[in-house]
């Protein structure tokens, strides 16, 4: 009889990492079937191509670079090909969308010596490197069902010309924007669904939502031309960012106050930038930015220990 | 009013239902025992006996060798063999123990004088506890009289006793509390004699229903309250338990009297009660055999110093074919052991034969940062963090961000669903930073 001899606790949850993962791709089914129903097939041709790249990519660096002969995909990249695909514009070609997860596997992720190791958001590092590289293709937007080019609502702020589409556009989805970023409804089902498994750390999208909310209330107040703050909670890639992105469990802190700050930081950024900043949307920098100071706020907001009594408290 | 608890932890499942039917019952008497030198916590017993020499059950065979030490009495009648080193399944290692052989009628040596604790005077209470060489008998095995004797300027106004048996699988707390409720109120009654203390509370989580309702009524007209507790792992730890009944804090670092507490197990109030009033030395306990690889998951009353193989043979035996793990202890923070011919000790509440099919896998991936461990932490720490600074050799980091505040029970493993081995680490990492500094153990 041969006794197995480990370490203690014996019973264990039965929870893993590929489920976490899976339990992501579950929460973007929604936006991603939206995205093909309103930008048609070219939308599935870049998220399928956007994903299995980056598994195949994953894949190559584990196996072949890193020698990791038993390394079995983890979905891990399947959620990152997935999200940047559904940060691109569907002006952008299928090789685009592989150099972009190629950034984002290859250099985001795996120089920091990859999962769990890295300290940017690489679905974002991938969008913002196509953003600077294609220019043209990544801020060409096209409406839904019709495919004409178009500017985004974020986009007719900027300018302070065109006409603003209704809010209820905004929520459903029918209006130009990224493949995964338009529909704020099917984004809010995806989410609830990590809520109510426990994937989620709720006090960032709260806090990044709510800043968002208070700053353009305050601006809207002053002046309506800045856009009302249902504008700049819907329009945009806001809600897939603040529920999809800046959640990213890798790329942000762990305690509840530190994911505050950072919310709530990553809320203050996005509408500098929308206000005052180049681009029209400030999504992706604010969270990338925000990323940075993660170890940061980590070490500042270290909860209190069961019985410590603090020195300096 | 809600349940009774704490902050963190995890839920397991609870596996009582395996044997938490089967009553208490004496196992036959072994052939031969092995009593470990290092039956408690502290330093080990000064044998007191030579090979060839006859003992009687109960007889003192080794002597406490120390302020935190413990005595040892013979579990049977027979004669002393020597003295071997065999596999301690606490230790992980092999120890010293004696080697004793049955021989002829199981004749006992009692303690005198044997009378209701009513008559024992509070410190004639504690010099019998310590006579007879009890200790924790939840795990720790810590010596009872030492926890009862608290320097003076720790004043005590609350005896906890501990009945939450959060450890699954294990259902020897539970019968006890059933089957020997009046005797453990009794012990209760002495303890709080002992200690000069008002109030006492009897910890029992909400998943044992009928061991409240035995225990409500042997307390009717004592004073002692009984306290329902959520069923949550790990309810019954020291500082988790005095929270949830209490709300008072027990400092880093501290010990339950710092909050004027003292914890005891159901357990030891029972056999306080013994060596009062039936003059019972620490000789025998009751253990759960159990695991979906025994054929019946039995509770028993077994003699200290009983091979492990021999209880098992008791359920039916081994699944041979199914089993995976032998734990000595439960699933949390049970220890697996190598074989199954290694002796009980003191502090063994059960052993527990896990088939393959509940046993953890073994894939594991790197940390995500999702945050489980954090939640799952009883003692509030960063698991994750501590996991980083003690894989990566950082000692006096991970002491800074209160690794010396883990007490190990496995909630954070459990939870991690990158199966990272964070309570190893942490073990691990306690042993050589105490290595390191020259410090005890």
């Amino acid at each position: 009889m041969k006794l197995t001899v480990a370490a203690a606790p014996h019973l264990r949850s039965g929870d893993d990492v590929r489920k976490v993962m899976i339990d992501v791709l579950i929460a973007l089914i929604p936006a991603s079937v939206a995205a093909v129903v309103l930008f048609g097939m070219k939308a599935l041709l870049l998220i399928i191509i956007s994903m299995v790249s980056a598994e195949l990519i994953e894949l190559f660096i584990m196996r072949v670079l890193r020698q990791r002969k038993d390394f079995k995909p983890d979905f891990s990249a399947s959620v990152t090909g997935l999200l940047l695909a559904l940060n691109l514009s569907l002006a952008v070609s299928w090789w685009q969308a592989v150099i972009g997860v190629l950034v984002a596997i290859g250099i985001a992720k795996h120089i920091f010596g990859g999962l769990g190791k890295n300290f940017w958001n690489p679905a974002l590092i991938g969008r913002v490197f196509l953003l600077m590289s294609f220019p043209v293709q990544m801020t060409t937007w096209f409406k839904p069902f019709d495919l004409e080019t178009t500017a985004t609502p974020m986009a007719i702020l900027k300018e302070g010309s065109g006409t603003l589409p209704p809010v209820k556009d905004l929520f459903f989805g029918t209006i130009p924007g990224s493949l995964g970023e338009v529909s704020a409804l099917l984004l809010i089902i995806g989410f609830v669904y990590l809520v109510l498994r426990g994937r989620i750390k709720l006090f960032i999208p709260l806090s990044y939502l709510g800043s968002v909310a208070l700053i353009s209330w305050i601006f809207y107040s002053v002046n309506s031309s800045y856009g009302s703050p249902l504008y700049h909670l819907l329009g945009g890639g806001l809600m897939l960012g603040a529920l999809f992105m800046a959640t990213d469990m890798v790329t942000s802190p762990m305690s509840p106050l530190g994911q505050l700050i950072f919310g709530t930081g990553c809320g203050f950024i996005t509408m500098i930038i929308r206000y005052f900043g180049g681009y029209p949307e400030g999504v992706s920098f604010s969270i990338l930015i925000m990323n940075s100071f993660v170890p940061l706020i980590d070490m500042a907001t270290r909860p209190k220990r069961f019985g410590e009594v603090r020195s300096n408290a | 009013m809600g349940l009774l608890t704490f902050r963190g932890g995890v839920h397991p499942p609870e596996k009582k239902e395996l044997s938490e039917h089967s009553a208490l019952t004496n196992a036959p008497l072994p052939e031969v025992v092995y009593v470990f030198l290092a039956n408690h916590a502290g330093v080990p017993a000064k044998p007191l006996v030579e090979p060839g020499q006859h003992v009687l059950t109960g007889q003192k065979i080794g002597e406490a060798a120390g302020f935190i030490s413990a005595n040892l009495h013979s579990p049977v009648t027979g004669v002393v063999k020597g003295i071997e080193k065999i596999y301690h399944p606490v230790l992980g290692k092999p120890d010293s123990a004696i080697v004793i052989e049955r021989e002829g009628e199981d004749t006992w040596q009692l303690l005198e004088p044997r009378k209701p604790y009513e008559e024992f005077e509070p410190q004639e209470i504690v010099e019998r506890i310590k006579e007879a060489g009890i200790v924790g008998l939840g795990g720790a095995m810590f010596p009872t009289n030492v926890k009862l004797s608290p320097p003076k300027e720790k004043k005590i106004d609350l005896l906890i006793i501990n009945g939450a048996e959060c450890e699954p699988y294990l259902t020897v707390d539970y019968r006890m509390m059933l089957e020997k409720s009046q005797e453990i109120v009794r012990g209760v009654l002495a303890l709080i004699k002992a200690l000069g203390v008002k109030k006492a509370i009897i910890g029992i989580e909400n998943n044992k229903p009928k061991a409240i309702e035995e225990i409500k009524k042997a307390t009717k007209g004592t004073g002692i309250e009984v306290a329902t507790l959520k069923t949550k792992y790990p309810q019954g730890a020291e500082k988790q338990l005095i929270y949830a009944i209490t709300k008072r804090v027990v400092p880093s670092g501290g010990l339950p009297m710092d909050v004027g507490v003292v914890v005891q197990n159901v357990g030891t109030a029972f056999a306080v009660y013994e060596a009062l009033e039936e003059g019972k030395p620490l000789i025998e306990r009751a253990i759960t055999v159990t695991g979906e690889a025994v054929r019946e998951p039995i509770n028993v009353i077994a003699r200290i110093g009983t091979l492990a193989s021999k209880l098992i043979e008791l359920t039916g035996g081994i699944k041979e074919d199914e089993v995976d793990r032998v734990i000595f202890g439960g699933p949390m923070m049970g220890t697996a052991v190598p074989r199954v011919d290694i002796p009980i000790v003191k502090g063994t509440s059960g052993i527990t034969v896990m088939s393959k099919e509940v046993a953890p896998s073994r894939e594991s991936y790197p940390c995500i940062r999702c945050g489980s461990c954090v939640k799952a932490c009883p003692m509030y720490l960063q698991p994750f963090v501590l996991n980083l600074y003690a894989t990566n050799r950082l000692y006096d980091k991970a002491v800074e961000n209160g690794l010396m505040d883990c007490m190990e029970c496995g909630s954070c493993s459990y939870a991690c669903p990158a199966n990272i081995e964070l309570v190893k680490n942490f073990k691990l990492a306690k042993k050589v930073y105490r290595t390191l500094k020259g410090g005890k153990r």
